[in-house]
C-alpha cells in the first residue's frame, strides 16, 4: 500500500486530463471498429457465437453461412499453396511426436510432452507468423518451434536432459520452451512493447494451455497487452485436460475466448483440429495486429490425445471412449481427405511429404539417439556473462575431482590389467 | 488409508463423521498387523488421511490431488475415501491456493495444501511471505493460520528444470515459518501430523527422492503415539547414527547420503555422528552443539546452494557456540552455486560420498 500525501492541484488537473483523454481513446476506437467491421465495440471483442470451422472432421468443406463466420467475425479461406505447405508441416510434426515418443520409451530422452493430435494448433501457429515475428512456446510446443524454422534436435534438446534448452532464441525469433505456466506470455508482451518503442514492425505470438489460464501471469500478461496495446496474440490450446484436471475445473466462462473482453481485446473460438480454419483466423489476427489493431485472444478447441507426459497414467482420470471421440476428429486424416477432393494433393505429393517426415524422423533419432557427452565445466560457464570469483572457485574444485577420479580409476585399470 | 474401503455414495463427495470413522476403523484393522514395509510417500498418505479422520476441519486441495492422487501419489484415495469437499482439485494458479488457504484458515479450516513441485511454489511467494508469514504477528496473535504447504523438493529424480530446486532456505529466512523436512518413513508420518497439529503454518519440503524408500513401520503404534500427544519430532533433531570422530550435520535427501559416508567411513576407522535436523525452524542447537561438543569436527551438507542458505546458517550457530570446541573449521558440501543442472548433469552437481569424506578427510585431523 503507498500511503501518498495529497495530491497537488496541478496533480489533480493532470489526471482529469488523463481520463479524459482515456474516453477520448475509447471513442475513438469505437468508432474505428464500426468503421472498419460495421460492428460495436462490443459485439467485435466478444467471440463469435460459435467456433470457427471450415472444414468438419470428415474433411469437407462446410458452407460459408455454416462456417462460424458473423459481420466484422469473417475469415476469407487460405490460398491452396499455404494449405498445402502447412499439410507438409502436419505431417511432419506427426512423424515427429511419435518418434519422440519412441525415443521416450527407448530411454533416449528423459521426457516428452506430446502435442500428438494439436498438430495443426503447432503448424498454424508458426505459419502465420512472418520472418521477424516472435513465437513464445510452453514446453508442449517443440513443433511449433520447429515449424518455425529451429532444427529439429535442437527444439528437443530441453527433453534430451544434457541442457535446458537447445537453440538460440534471437536466431529463429523464437524464445525459450517455458514450464513455469504462462510467464512466457508477459515476455512476449515485453518483445511486443519493445517493439514498438523501437518502431519494429513485427507481430508476436504467444502460446498456452487451457489449464494455464487460470494462472495470474496470464491475466496479466492479457492486461499488459491491451492497456499498452500491442500485436500480441495469445493462443490458447485448449486441450480439455490440466494434466488430470479437466476444463470445467478451471473456468466457467462461456468459454476460454470470453475471457479477453474482460481485458479490452479481441477473443475468438477455432476449431483446433482444423488446420483450414486455424490458419484463416490466425492469419487475419496476425494481419490487423499488424495494422495496429491490438491484442487478440485466440482460444483452439483440441484434445491432448496421450497422457501429459510419458510419466502420466491418463487411464486414472478419463475414459477411453472420450479419446475415441476425438480420434474421429483427428486433424491430419480430415485435411488430407480435403485436400485431395480438391486435387490438390495426389500419390506422388504424399509420398514425397511422407519421405521428408522421415527424414527429420531419422535426424532425431541420430541426434537423440547418440550418447551426447557432457561437460561438467558447463556448470559454471553460463550462470553470469563472466563467472564470480566464488564460480571460480567452485569450478575448479570440481575439476580438481574429476582429475582424482580420472586417475583413481587409471590406477585401477593398470592394476586389473596386471 | 486404502481407497478399497470406499463406497460409491462416499465418492460422491459427502460423507459423514461416521461413515469416515468406519472407514478409518476398517483400514486400521486392515493395517494392524504390527510392522510391515511402507514408503514415504504412504506414510504421508497415512498421515494426511487419519488427520482427516480425527478432525474434520481438516482439508487437502491443490493441483491434481483429486482424482489423480498427486503426481506423485501422496493424495492418493483421499477424494474416494473423504468426498470432494474434503479433498478437491482447484483451478491452476499457486497464489490461488495458498491465498485462499489463508482465508479458509481465518474461518476455521486447518488447510493442508500441495504445491505440486519446488519451483511451481514461486508464483505463491507473495501469498507465502507477505501473509502466511505474517498474519500471527501483525494481528498480535489473534489470527492463527494452520496450515500445511506440502512442497516436494530436492533432485536426484532426473527430472527436468524447475523440478529438482531445493527452496528451504527461501522459507527458513521468512520469520514466521516453521520449515520441516522428513528423511525417514515414521518421520513422515509424525512429522505431518504434527505440523498438520501446528496452529502456525509449516512449510513441509518432501525430499521427493525418497518418496519410494520403504521402511518396516507399526502404523497403529505410531497413531497411538499420536493419540498420547507424544511430539517427540516437534523442533527437535535425531541422531541418525553415533559417532565419535566427527559429526555429520544435514537434513531431508542428503540423510541417507551422509549415512552412506558414515558407513564408508566406519570401514576406515574413522567413527561419525549424523545428526538429521528435521526441524530446520525451529532450529535444534541443544542436539547439534552437544554432538559438536562431543566429536569437535563437523561437516554441513545439503543439497541446496551454499550461498546464503540453511547450510550457512547451521555453520554459523555451530562457531556461535561451539568454537572452544573445534578442533578445525566446520566444512560443508553442498550444492555448487549454479541453477540446478540438466538430468545428465546433476551428478556432478549434488552432494556425494566421495565428496562428504573428502570434506571429512579435511578436517585437520594431523594438528
Ligand atoms: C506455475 C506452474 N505450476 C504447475 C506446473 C506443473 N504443470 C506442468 S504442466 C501442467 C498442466 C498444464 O495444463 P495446460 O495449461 O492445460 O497445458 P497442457 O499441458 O494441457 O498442454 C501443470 C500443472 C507448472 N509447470 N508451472
Ligand atoms: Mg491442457
Amino acid at each position: 500500500m503507498t500511503i501518498s500525501a495529497d495530491h497537488t492541484a496541478h496533480e489533480r488537473e493532470a489526471s482529469r486530463s488523463d481520463a479524459a483523454e482515456a474516453v477520448d481513446e475509447l471513442v475513438k476506437q469505437a468508432e474505428e471498429v464500426r468503421r472498419k467491421f460495421g460492428i460495436s465495440l462490443e459485439d467485435y471483442m466478444l467471440p463469435a457465437h460459435h467456433q470457427i470451422q471450415m472444414v468438419d472432421p470428415a474433411g469437407r468443406m462446410k458452407a460459408k453461412e455454416e462456417q462460424g463466420t458473423e459481420p466484422g467475425h469473417e475469415y476469407p479461406t487460405p490460398g491452396d499453396d499455404e494449405l498445402l505447405a502447412a499439410y507438409e508441416q502436419l505431417v511432419v510434426g506427426r512423424r515427429v511426436n511419435d518418434q519422440n515418443s519412441a525415443l521416450v520409451r527407448q530411454g533416449r530422452m528423459a521426457v516428452y510432452p506430446s502435442s500428438h493430435g494439436q498438430e495443426a494448433c503447432q503448424v498454424a501457429a508458426a505459419m502465420c507468423l512472418r520472418e521477424g515475428d516472435w513465437l513464445f512456446p510452453t514446453y508442449r510446443d517443440a513443433v511449433a518451434v520447429m515449424s518455425r524454422g529451429v532444427d529439429p534436435v535442437q527444439a528437443m534438446t530441453i527433453f534430451r536432459g544434457d541442457w535446458h534448452g537447445g537453440y538460440d532464441p534471437h536466431e529463429h525469433h523464437v524464445g525459450i520452451q517455458c514450464t513455469p505456466l504462462t510467464t512466457q506470455l508477459l515476455h512476449a508482451v515485453g518483445v511486443a512493447h519493445a517493439a514498438k518503442l523501437r518502431g519494429e514492425d513485427i507481430v508476436v505470438l504467444a502460446m498456452c494451455g487451457d489449464g494455464a489460464t487460470s494462472e495470474g501471469d496470464f491475466h496479466e500478461a492479457l492486461n499488459f497487452a491491451a492497456v499498452f496495446h500491442l500485436p500480441v496474440i495469445f493462443f490458447v490450446q485448449n486441450n480439455k485436460y490440466a494434466i488430470s484436471v479437466p476444463l470445467s475445473h478451471q473456468s466457467v466462462a462461456p468459454s476460454l475466448a470470453h475471457k479477453a473482453v474482460g481485458y479490452g481485446m479481441a477473443g475468438e473460438r477455432v476449431d483446433g483440429n482444423d488446420l483450414v480454419a486455424l490458419l484463416a483466423v490466425l492469419d487475419r489476427g496476425v494481419k490487423l495486429a499488424r495494422e495496429g489493431s491490438g491484442p487478440l485472444l485466440v482460444e483452439a478447441n483440441t484434445y491432448r490425445m496421450q497422457a501429459h507426459t510419458n510419466a502420466d497414467d491418463a487411464t486414472r482420470y478419463r475414459p477411453d471412449s472420450e479419446v475415441a471421440e476425438w480420434m474421429a476428429k483427428d486433424p491430419i486424416s480430415r485435411m488430407k481427405t480435403y485436400l485431395t477432393s480438391q486435387g490438390l494433393l495426389d500419390e506422388d505429393r504424399e509420398a514425397k511429404i511422407a519421405e521428408h517426415a522421415e527424414q527429420v524422423a531419422m535426424q532425431l533419432r541420430e541426434g537423440l539417439g547418440v550418447d551426447v557427452s557432457v561437460d561438467p565445466q558447463d556448470l559454471f560457464s553460463f550462470v553470469f556473462s563472466k563467472p564470480t570469483p566464488q564460480l571460480r572457485e567452485q569450478s575448479a574444485l570440481l575439476a580438481d575431482e574429476l582429475a582424482r577420479d580420472a586417475s583413481a580409476t587409471g590406477a585401477n585399470t593398470e592394476e586389473a590389467g596386471k | 488409508m486404502s481407497p478399497t474401503v470406499t463406497t460409491s455414495s462416499e465418492a460422491n463427495g459427502n460423507v459423514s463423521a461416521a461413515t469416515a470413522r468406519a472407514a478409518a476403523k476398517a483400514a486400521a484393522v486392515a493395517e494392524a498387523s504390527g510392522p510391515q514395509a511402507i514408503t514415504l510417500a504412504k506414510a504421508l498418505n497415512t498421515a494426511m488421511s487419519d488427520a482427516m479422520q480425527e478432525d474434520p476441519t481438516v482439508l487437502v486441495f491443490g493441483e491434481d490431488v483429486g482424482t489423480l492422487g498427486g503426481v506423485f501419489r501422496v493424495t492418493d484415495g483421499l477424494t474416494a475415501t473423504f468426498g470432494e469437499k474434503r479433498c478437491f482439485d482447484t483451478p491452476l494458479a499457486e497464489s490461488g491456493i495458498v491465498g485462499m488457504a489463508i482465508g479458509m484458515a481465518m474461518n476455521g479450516m486447518r488447510p493442508v495444501i500441495e504445491m505440486q513441485f519446488d519451483a511451481f511454489a514461486y508464483p505463491a511467494f507473495e501469498q507465502i511471505i507477505s501473509h502466511v508469514a505474517k498474519m500471527h504477528n501483525r494481528t498480535r496473535g489473534r489470527v492463527k493460520l494452520p496450515i500445511v504447504i506440502r512442497v516436494p523438493y530436492g533432485g536426484g529424480i532426473g527430472g527436468v528444470e524447475h523440478h529438482c530446486d531445493s527452496s528451504e532456505s527461501y522459507y527458513a529466512h521468512t520469520a514466521g515459518l516453521k520449515v520441516f523436512t522428513p528423511a525417514t518413513v515414521v518421520d513422515g508420518y509424525r512429522m505431518l501430523r504434527e505440523a498438520i497439529d501446528s496452529d502456525d503454518p509449516v512449510i513441509f519440503m518432501e525430499p521427493k527422492k525418497l518418496y519410494w524408500s520403504k521402511d518396516q513401520v507399526d502404523l497403529e503404534a505410531l497413531r497411538a503415539e499420536h493419540a498420547r500427544g507424544e511430539k517427540s519430532t516437534a523442533g527437535r533433531a535425531a541422531v541418525a547414527r553415533l559417532g565419535t570422530d566427527a559429526t555429520l550435520i544435514t537434513y531431508g535427501p542428503s540423510v541417507p547420503t551422509a549415512l552412506a559416508a558414515a558407513a564408508a567411513a566406519a570401514e576406515e576407522g574413522r567413527s561419525l555422528e549424523v545428526i538429521d535436523v528435521r526441524s530446520i525452524v525451529p532450529f535444534d542447537d541443544e542436539t547439534v552443539s552437544a554432538s559438536v561438543r562431543k566429536t569437535g569436527r563437523a561437516v554441513v551438507i545439503a543439497e541446496a546452494h551454499g550461498f546464503a542458505s540453511v547450510s550457512s546458517e547451521i555453520v554459523a550457530r555451530i562457531q556461535e557456540r561451539c568454537f572452544h570446541y573445534l578442533a578445525a573449521p566446520v566444512l560443508r558440501v553442498t550444492g555448487f552455486d549454479v541453477p540446478y543442472p540438466a538430468p545428465k548433469l546433476e551428478h556432478y552437481y549434488l552432494p556425494s560420498v566421495d565428496r562428504i569424506l573428502d570434506a571429512v578427510d579435511n578436517l585437520q585431523w594431523e594438528d
